[in-house]
């Protein structure tokens, strides 16, 4: 009799089970976000050997969680291989993916994704060795490319071998890990990946100084946070998440300068911090949402800075990523 | 005592019936795991649909646009759709565990009569081989062989050149293709030829000696037939096979056959680890046989090797196929670790980038599994009709 009970107990389980369009009261009862991340990237997400974790991903995951709990520590990072990362999101798993994710059509529409945006504007690169002396990724006819499994590298890849006419000999691994690891054995004459990975994985490298990142970038590469279809109010929080780092970024709004910013006479870092308005609280957050997230993570030029920019081994300059006003193309929507 | 009380029974209610009891339990618990199993399905496809995440094979026929490092049919990336390179990484996945079946069947019939072997130090070294490679996790062997190939071959600058026109480097193994010119169809005629006659001569030379004794020179026969005869039929008709003899190139060798690192790897690990286990299936089928059979045999003045061969190894197959199938399919299961060491197989092609670069897991994984559950199936059948035919033809008289 036991046993018959659990089965239809078990029956019950598949039935409850459905994709929760609450993703916001999930998160708040469960007391914390579940973030899917990278955990091999430098500059995006890694943890260190402490086991804090950090990078650009990471710290925005601790936005969202600084958003709705008052608590950047609210997090429960899920490292996940570029294989994986989409399942997991779907499965609900994870409640938002920040890894490094190219923003495609395909992703957008059929595998029931939604991408916030894009915080961080990048494009696919290749490292090869000096010893090749190779000047240009159009002299790489013949050559063996290493390239981690799952990805729009993949794709790009053969895209780009194709259209210049050119052999190619592609390795392809799960992890980039081990892709790197098989490149710096010799295993292949590149590798490829996006052009902040390429700085970052060039670090770990027996020597960094015997490779070197070639001028091409063969591809469009917006990377962006991914929330779950059909919970469009997770999307907005999530989404709004970004732009309110952008917008405390062009406002001049930092996390030193925040508690100074409540005396500001200026109607936008007003509505930006809550004083003025209720768009917090329209968005089912509290008024002060975004104070939370800049005084405990920091404007988005902060947290670029810190993770691969100036402040960072990886010393990667603004480029695409600096705000609109200074040339690049991080704009954020008026909160109003 | 009247005949009509032994005859007439207590009627007994339908409720304590245990042939129908028995019949509305099965009823009952397979309609639980019918509803079960429905349940399971419509839930997935209502959340699915309710996600908006695409269903169905619908990607099967659309373009693929990645490469594959291993093809055995024509691929590229952007004239082959996902269907086509499904049935790479399947053959892909049938080369692997074919050759590894039988190179582990082999190499583990011999170490499992070596660790019967009077000699001391052969059987102590086929023990330790055993103990040392069950013991250990297959996926930490397999990284351990190809970080043993990548990083214990030469680079490619410095290739080991094999006599002949091969390089041996870590990006793998280069050697000569052989090309077929006009002609060399004859020549797989005499290799054909070669195989039958072979065969004729084998029933001939068994019939022989079942009447006279007399025994034939079989092996050297046998490869004088299948090898000697194309091989002398291609000379006399002024070798029409050429060689694609592998180039030094600006990166890579060009030209060839290649046997990528990753597939000498997964193969190499495989077959050691699946040998280990094979092996000790051996010496316990061997052990099975009765000592008085070995002794009979030498009392008729059998040699060893023929007592081996001709009376124990025979009726110790009857013990050794069944548990020797699990370890057939076990390696063909195994080789889907293939993912970890980068060699093309079906789960790392189709359940690796073709889950990812569709986003549809559920009908991906379902196909992985039903295709394993197929070859798994076949596999085990064949056995089982292999070992039903050992058995029947022991029983003859």
């Amino acid at each position: 009799m036991n046993r018959i009970a659990s089965i239809i107990g078990l029956a019950f389980v598949f039935a409850a089970q459905s994709a929760s369009a609450q993703t916001l009261k999930t998160v708040k009862d469960r007391g914390i976000l579940h973030c899917g991340t990278n955990g091999t990237l430098a500059g995006f997400g890694l943890p260190d050997a402490q086991g804090n974790w950090t990078g650009l991903d990471v710290d925005f995951c601790r936005a969202v969680a600084a958003a709705i709990f008052d608590d950047p520590t609210k997090v429960k990072f899920v490292a996940l291989t570029a294989k994986d990362r989409f399942t997991a999101l779907q499965s609900g798993e994870i409640d938002v993916l920040a890894r490094n994710t190219t923003w495609t059509s395909s992703r957008d529409t059929s595998l029931g994704l939604n991408f916030i945006g894009v915080n961080y504007y990048d494009g696919q690169g290749f490292m090869v060795r000096n010893a090749l002396k190779v000047n240009s990724a159009l002299e790489l006819n013949g050559a063996s490319v290493c390239v981690q499994q799952g990805t729009t590298t993949e794709l790009n890849l053969a895209d780009y071998f194709r259209a210049h006419k050119m052999q190619l000999k592609i390795v392809t691994f799960a992890t980039a890990d081990e892709a790197v690891k098989a490149y710096d054995a010799g295993r292949c004459d590149a590798y490829t990946t996006d052009a902040s990975g390429l700085y970052a994985e060039r670090l770990r490298l027996t020597n960094a100084n015997d490779s070197v990142i070639l001028p091409e970038i063969i591809s469009k590469e917006p990377l962006g946070p991914v929330v779950r279809h059909g919970d469009d109010q997770w999307f907005d929080i999530v989404k709004w998440v970004h732009f309110a780092m952008v917008d405390a970024e062009e406002l001049n709004v930092t996390s030193k300068t925040v508690s100074d910013a409540f005396k500001s006479d200026n109607p936008e870092i007003k509505r930006l911090l809550g004083i003025e308005g209720n768009y917090g609280e329209q968005l089912g957050l509290t008024k002060d949402w975004a104070v939370r997230i800049v005084k405990h993570v920091g404007n988005y030029g902060e947290v670029f800075e810190r993770n691969v920019g100036q402040g960072s081994p990886l010393k990667i300059s603004r480029g695409l990523n600096a705000l609109w006003s200074k040339g690049g193309l991080q704009y954020g929507p008026p909160i109003r | 005592m009247h005949a009509a009380d032994v005859t007439s029974r207590p009627t007994r209610s339908l409720l304590t019936n245990p042939t129908l009891r028995s019949i509305a339990y099965q009823v009952a618990l397979c309609s639980a795991v019918g509803f079960l199993g429905y349940e399971a399905i419509t839930n997935a496809a209502d959340n699915l649909a309710r996600a908006r995440i695409a269903t169905g094979f619908g990607f099967w026929n659309t373009n693929a646009g990645f490469d594959i490092s291993q093809t055995l049919i024509e691929y590229s990336s952007h004239s082959s759709t996902y269907g086509r390179a499904f049935w790479v990484g399947l053959l892909n996945t049938l080369l692997v565990a074919s050759l590894g079946i039988v190179f582990a069947t082999v190499l583990g019939f011999v170490i499992g009569i070596a660790r019967l072997s009077s000699n001391w130090l052969v059987a102590k070294v086929a023990a330790g081989y055993v103990e040392l490679i069950r013991n250990l996790p297959l996926l930490l062997q397999l990284l351990f062989w190809y970080n043993a190939v990548i990083k214990g071959l030469p680079e490619i600058r410095d290739s080991l050149v094999l006599p002949g026109g091969g390089f041996l480097n870590n990006r793998g193994l280069v050697l000569p293709k052989p090309i077929f010119e006009p002609g060399s169809g004859v020549v797989a005629i005499a290799f054909l030829a070669g195989i039958i006659a072979a065969v004729m001569f084998r029933v001939w030379a068994k019939r022989r000696q079942a009447l006279t004794g007399r025994q034939a020179p079989l092996l050297l026969v046998t490869l004088a037939l299948v090898f000697g005869l194309p091989i002398f039929v291609a000379y006399s008709i002024g070798m029409p096979v050429g060689f694609d003899v592998p180039q030094r190139g600006r990166f890579n060798i060009t030209g060839g056959i290649e046997v990528l690192p990753e597939f000498a790897a997964l193969l190499f690990g495989l077959v050691l680890y699946t040998a280990a286990f094979i092996a000790e299936v051996v010496r316990a089928g061997v052990q099975a046989v009765p000592v008085g059979q070995v002794e009979a045999a030498y009392a008729l003045g059998l040699r060893p090797k023929i007592a081996l061969r001709q009376i124990v190894l025979p009726q110790a197959m009857r013990v050794i196929i069944p548990p020797l199938t699990s370890q057939y399919l076990n390696l063909l299961k195994n080789s889907s670790l293939a993912v970890a060491i980068a060699y093309p197989d079906l789960v790392q092609v189709f359940a690796g980038t073709v889950l990812n670069q569709t986003g549809q897991a559920v009908e991906v994984v379902a196909l992985t599994m039903a295709v394993y559950l197929t070859i798994s199936l076949a596999a085990s059948l064949a056995m089982n009709i292999y070992s039903r035919l050992i058995t029947s033809a022991g029983d003859a008289p």
